[in-house]
């Protein structure tokens, strides 16, 4: 940590007050472009306020990660990343999220285009009741990534290998896709997401529902990623958050507490309440 | 590398359309179903409403010596012709009845022939020219007049359109009914309070299980042959009766309430079984005084439902014989009797265009009985629904 | 005396008994409670297991009697054994009353028979499914004792006009020899039951969709009640509609095409049918829709696929066996149904892939062979056996076959409300 201070010397360290959606800290490894901007972002689920007016910058190629006790907005944050609140009735939006220089939530933004460009993997895998390869090649088919048979091939291994399942499946690519392991139909779900080449992958808490060795493979596969997607996560596990995100943001009661570096974030909070949650005082 | 917003956005207008043409598509779907319905009761209101309205005709009836033989001589030969010939055939036997009439006339509204009514009516009919003038005339006069018809309610099946009620079918439908429910409710309620809260889950229950469902799937025809070969010829229970149509609909309807009822029970929660087994009742005690109460509402609401279907069938009863022609009315479990549907499918076949008027006019009735059960029964179930 | 007279006599006894036995069966377990002996059970019980004791073997006996005389045919007189289950009843109360004793579980006891009548309820839709089976077997294997099975199957001919002239020893009197070939009977069942599919699935099918995915929650509510409606409609009455309003309506139709149609078309009875059935098909089509979990819908958005394509390419594969069952459900039911093709449909047998002309079907044939005035063993009547058999057993392999698939649609989505 000292070694970090040290070499981050154009950010004063533990400001007090930074900037709006900006993080506390600066993580000097990580690239800085924006991917996406988020500015006084509220929800209502009929009429309780579930996120109450969130600003937060998300960093292209990088992994975030968004912490905080059950119930405090993570997920319903994520979903709003790619308006899959959409689907629920009596769901009701303000603010700003912005994406490439487009306002999300506009009434013109087809919410189909902002998907295809924002992928997600859910809690549970959720693979379809196809084949593995065409749970893989249906969406590129659809969205006229690939028109000959050979780039549809080429492009589902490749999506596999980059999910890191080519191996375990090459031979079975034509089973249903339910027939994997829970581990393996979560790579499965992923290869899926990046197999339409989005830019941005959305993931609510892949490995809740995986055992250790699975979690670590996907944990392994995020770093692996992040070279050519933005990942966005949400997780309750504050060890794996540790371990694989650039940035982190603290969740509470659908406010963002802190948003820093992650490392700062688990060596010195900021805030108080995120420190009581990382030091396990509740959560 | 990945594409603009309004690039994808461009590709996506055609898939946008193909989303859209399902979304009217399906609708357009349930929309067709919703339109059969509607022409469906349009069409069957336009039919059946003219049949409870029925030409009357005043006459001067004549109780002369000749009318004692024959009927007709009673009337005056230019309205005989127009006068339901069932009401003709009455005179005779009147004034054998009572023989001071003889020689005395009387003025009175009679029905009319079916003819005249059709004609009333504006539909088909086979008066000449000079009947119908004649109608007209006494149209003219205000001794024919279209009123309601009493006549549909009051007396049982005919030869004659004009004379031809539903009375004796809905007594036998009545008594059909009373056969089937004390049949199929005590046990389709016993069997179903057997599998739910007294059987062991082995491999006889769930025989009995897929049985039941198997039942309720098979096409009701087969249940009459059933009642023929074994009701009828094996154990001779007297053929068209409503015994032998009641013991056949309440095998059917056995499934129906075996469903419901298993239903209503398993909603009952457990907490009331363990709370009732707690304060130390056996297990019958549990089901006598906590279950079967509470599931109640659901076991008649699926009754009422079963008992609906039943009412409806007729291919069951055709086989056993209940479409006899049965003018009188008769309250009797083992004598020839008929039901309202089966009434409707004997007068669907009657050549003649005034039964047409009569079939719907049946079947409106037993359309409104079976939508007032099925209202009751989403009534009941309303009123005592329960979330636990 | 009378059959009547003497039965009403018996219950009457009977009922006395069992009262006699109810109140001397409390009494004297009041009085052993009273002299302060601790009992298993309490009076009531004791008094209702003396009154099983008296009527229960009665009326088993009686039973017993009226089985065998009908049954095996023997000659028992009716009073002597209505005489004999009053015997036993009485020995049946002295026995009952001798059991009231402090150390006799009679709850236990009751409780026992109770078990045994629900078990003998439970046993009577079993019976039902056998009488069936064996009613159409046993008769069905008289029919084939007269005409060969294999012409049964194959024949092409269905002409049974002239069996009731051999049932009556006149056979060689007939112009011509009776045939029963079932083939046209069948062709023309499968013609009317493929129209009503073509009819039922895609609307019950589309209204499923469009209820369970597109629909606001108050059209919904309101639609599928509406739709139950079209199957809560009797049968005759669907058959009314088929002969006097929609087949005038397709001769019109035809006509107007230049196509010469029978009033008693194929496409009448099958399109009315298929209205009739759309209910069946959407109602568990949308039941299985919606039970198809949300994290479906939600892997497939998430991609950017139109809510279109989701359904397509999703919902409705996943739902498929559902549907398919549905779908098997109601060839099934369309095979059985009888009222609108006895109404609507014709009566010759006719094998022609025309749906405009008139065919007939295996219902039809098995009304018609069974009403009218034929005697019972005459080839036509049991023909309608044999037609019943096959009926029987299409219908419920298609049942069977359609369970199996829900079960294994329920396995894969644990879903436990199909």
């Amino acid at each position: 940590m000292t070694s970090l201070q040290s070499t981050t010397p154009k950010v004063a360290v533990n400001s007090p007050e930074p900037e709006v959606g900006q993080p506390v800290t600066r993580n000097e490894q990580a690239c800085h472009d924006l991917s996406i901007r988020v500015r006084d972002l509220s929800l209502w689920y009929g009429e309780t306020q579930a996120l109450k007016s969130l600003s937060i910058d998300i960093f292209q190629k990088n992994v975030t990660a968004l912490i905080g006790p059950s119930g405090c907005g993570k997920s319903t944050f994520l979903r709003c990343l790619n308006r899959m609140n959409d689907l629920i009735p009596g769901v009701t939006i303000r603010g700003l999220v912005e994406m490439d220089g487009f306002d999300v939530n506009a009434v013109k933004m087809d919410e189909v285009a902002l998907r295809r460009r924002v992928g997600m993997v859910f809690q549970k895998p959720n693979p379809f009741p196809k084949s593995i390869y065409e749970n893989v090649a249906y969406a590129p088919r659809m969205h006229d990534l690939v028109s000959r048979k050979a780039d549809q091939d080429e492009l589902v291994e490749k999506a596999l290998r980059d999910a890191g399942l080519w191996e375990e499946v090459k031979d079975k690519l034509h089973q249903p896709g339910t027939s994997l392991s829970g581990g393996q139909q979560q790579r499965l779900c992923i290869a899926r997401a990046i197999a339409v080449q989005p830019d941005v992958i959305l993931m609510d808490e892949p490995t809740s529902a995986l055992d250790p060795i699975s979690t670590a493979t996907i944990e392994d596969l995020m770093d692996k990623l992040k070279q050519q997607f933005t990942i966005i996560t949400v997780t309750h596990n504050m060890q794996q958050a540790a371990r694989v995100a650039d940035y982190t943001a603290f969740f509470h009661l659908g406010e963002i507490i802190e948003y820093n570096d992650t490392q700062m974030m688990f060596s010195s909070p900021a805030t108080k309440k995120a420190e009581d949650y990382i030091t396990g005082r509740y959560g | 590398m990945s594409q603009s917003f309004d690039d994808i956005s461009a590709q996506l207008r055609k898939r946008h359309r193909k989303s859209a043409r399902l979304k009217w598509i399906s609708m357009g779907a349930l929309g067709l179903a919703g339109l059969f319905l509607v022409l469906f009761f349009a069409d069957m209101l336009g039919k059946g409403l003219p049949a409870f309205q029925q030409a009357q005709i005043q006459v001067e009836i004549d109780y002369n010596e000749e009318a004692q033989r024959m009927g007709r001589a009673a009337l005056d030969p230019e309205v005989s012709r127009l006068v339901s010939r069932t009401f003709e055939r009455l005179i005779p036997g009147q004034i054998r009845d009572n023989p001071e009439l003889l020689g005395t006339t009387e003025t009175r509204w009679v029905l009319a022939d079916s003819q005249v009514d059709q004609y009333l009516k504006r539909h088909r009919h086979k008066l000449n020219e000079a009947q119908q003038a004649t109608v007209d005339e006494l149209v003219e006069e205000g001794r024919v007049e279209l009123k309601f018809n009493t006549t549909f309610f009051t007396t049982g099946d005919s030869k004659m359109p004009e004379a031809s009620g539903i009375l004796s079918a809905a007594v036998g439908t009545v008594l059909t009914m009373l056969v089937t429910l004390a049949i199929a409710f005590p046990i389709g309620v016993m069997t179903a309070v057997y599998l739910e809260e007294f059987a062991p889950d082995n491999r006889f229950t769930q025989f009995i299980e897929i049985n039941i469902n198997n039942l309720a799937a098979i096409p009701s025809i087969l249940f009459g042959l059933l009642g023929l070969a074994i009701f009828i010829n094996f154990f001779g229970v007297p053929r068209s009766s409503p015994l032998v149509g009641g013991m056949t609909l309440a095998l059917m309807t056995l499934p129906v309430i075996i469903i419901a009822t298993r239903t209503a029970l398993r909603s009952v929660p457990d907490s009331i079984r363990h709370a009732a087994f707690g304060v130390g009742c056996s297990r019958w005690q549990v089901v006598r005084d906590h279950v079967l109460p509470l599931a109640m509402p659901g076991i008649m609401t699926g009754s009422i439902i079963g008992l609906a279907q039943a009412m409806g069938e007729t291919a069951p009863l055709i086989i056993v014989g209940m479409v006899a022609f049965i003018p009188d009315v008769s309250a009797s479990f083992t004598q020839a009797a008929t039901v309202l549907p089966a009434q409707v499918f004997t007068w669907a076949g009657e050549p003649e265009r005034a039964f047409v008027e009569k079939t719907a006019g049946g079947i409106l009735v037993l359309l409104s009985i079976l939508i007032f059960l099925n209202a009751t029964a989403v009534i009941l179930r309303k009123k005592f629904e329960r979330r636990w | 005396m009378q059959t009547n007279q003497l039965l009403a006599l018996f219950s009457g006894v009977l009922l006395v008994l069992g009262l006699v036995a109810f109140f001397l069966g409390r009494a004297k377990a009041a009085k052993v409670r009273a002299s302060g002996t601790a009992m298993y059970a309490q009076p009531d019980q004791y008094a209702w297991f003396t009154v099983l004791a008296t009527a229960g073997p009665a009326l088993l006996v009686g039973a017993a009697g009226a089985f065998f005389m009908l049954l095996l045919g023997a000659e028992i007189p009716t009073l002597y054994l209505l005489a004999a289950s009053l015997v036993v009843a009485a020995a049946g109360l002295m026995v009952g009353i001798q059991q009231v004793r402090p150390d006799f579980h009679a709850r236990k006891a009751i409780e026992r028979v109770i078990r045994a009548i629900l078990v003998t309820a439970a046993l009577i839709s079993i019976f039902t499914t056998f009488g069936i089976l064996f009613s159409i077997v046993f008769e069905a294997l008289r029919f084939f004792q007269m005409h060969s099975f294999w012409d049964f199957v194959t024949g092409t001919v269905w002409n049974p006009g002239a069996s009731f002239l051999a049932a009556a020893g006149r056979a060689e009197e007939g112009a011509s020899a009776a045939q029963f070939g079932s083939v046209p009977l069948f062709a023309g069942t499968f013609m009317i039951t493929a129209i009503a599919m073509l009819v039922a699935i895609p609307v019950g099918l589309l209204a499923a969709i469009y209820m369970a995915e597109f629909a606001p929650k108050r059209v919904r509510t309101l639609a599928k009640p509406t739709l139950e409606v079209l199957a809560g409609i009797p049968t005759v009455v669907y058959g009314f509609f088929a002969a006097i309003t929609v087949a005038p309506i397709i001769v019109d139709v035809a006509g107007f095409f230049g196509l010469d149609a029978s009033f008693n078309n194929a496409v009448a009875p099958g399109v009315v049918m298929g209205i009739m059935i759309i209910p069946f098909i959407s109602s568990l089509s949308d039941d299985v829709i919606n039970s198809v979990p949300d994290s479906m819908r939600q892997g497939s958005l998430a991609l950017g696929m139109t809510h279109g394509e989701t359904i397509r390419d999703v919902v409705i594969p996943a739902a498929l066996p559902g549907i398919i069952s549905a779908s098997l459900l109601a060839v099934s039911r369309a095979l059985g149904e009888t009222m609108i093709v006895v109404m609507a449909a014709g009566m010759r047998p006719n094998l022609t892939a025309n749906p405009l002309e008139d065919m007939t079907t295996v219902t039809v044939r098995i009304v018609a062979a069974l009403t009218g005035d034929l005697e019972f063993e005459s080839a036509e009547t049991l023909s309608a056996f044999a037609l019943g058999l096959v009926l029987f057993a299409v219908t419920l392999s298609l049942n069977l076959v359609s369970v199996l698939m829900i079960r294994r649609f329920r396995e894969k989505y644990r879903v436990n409300n199909l």
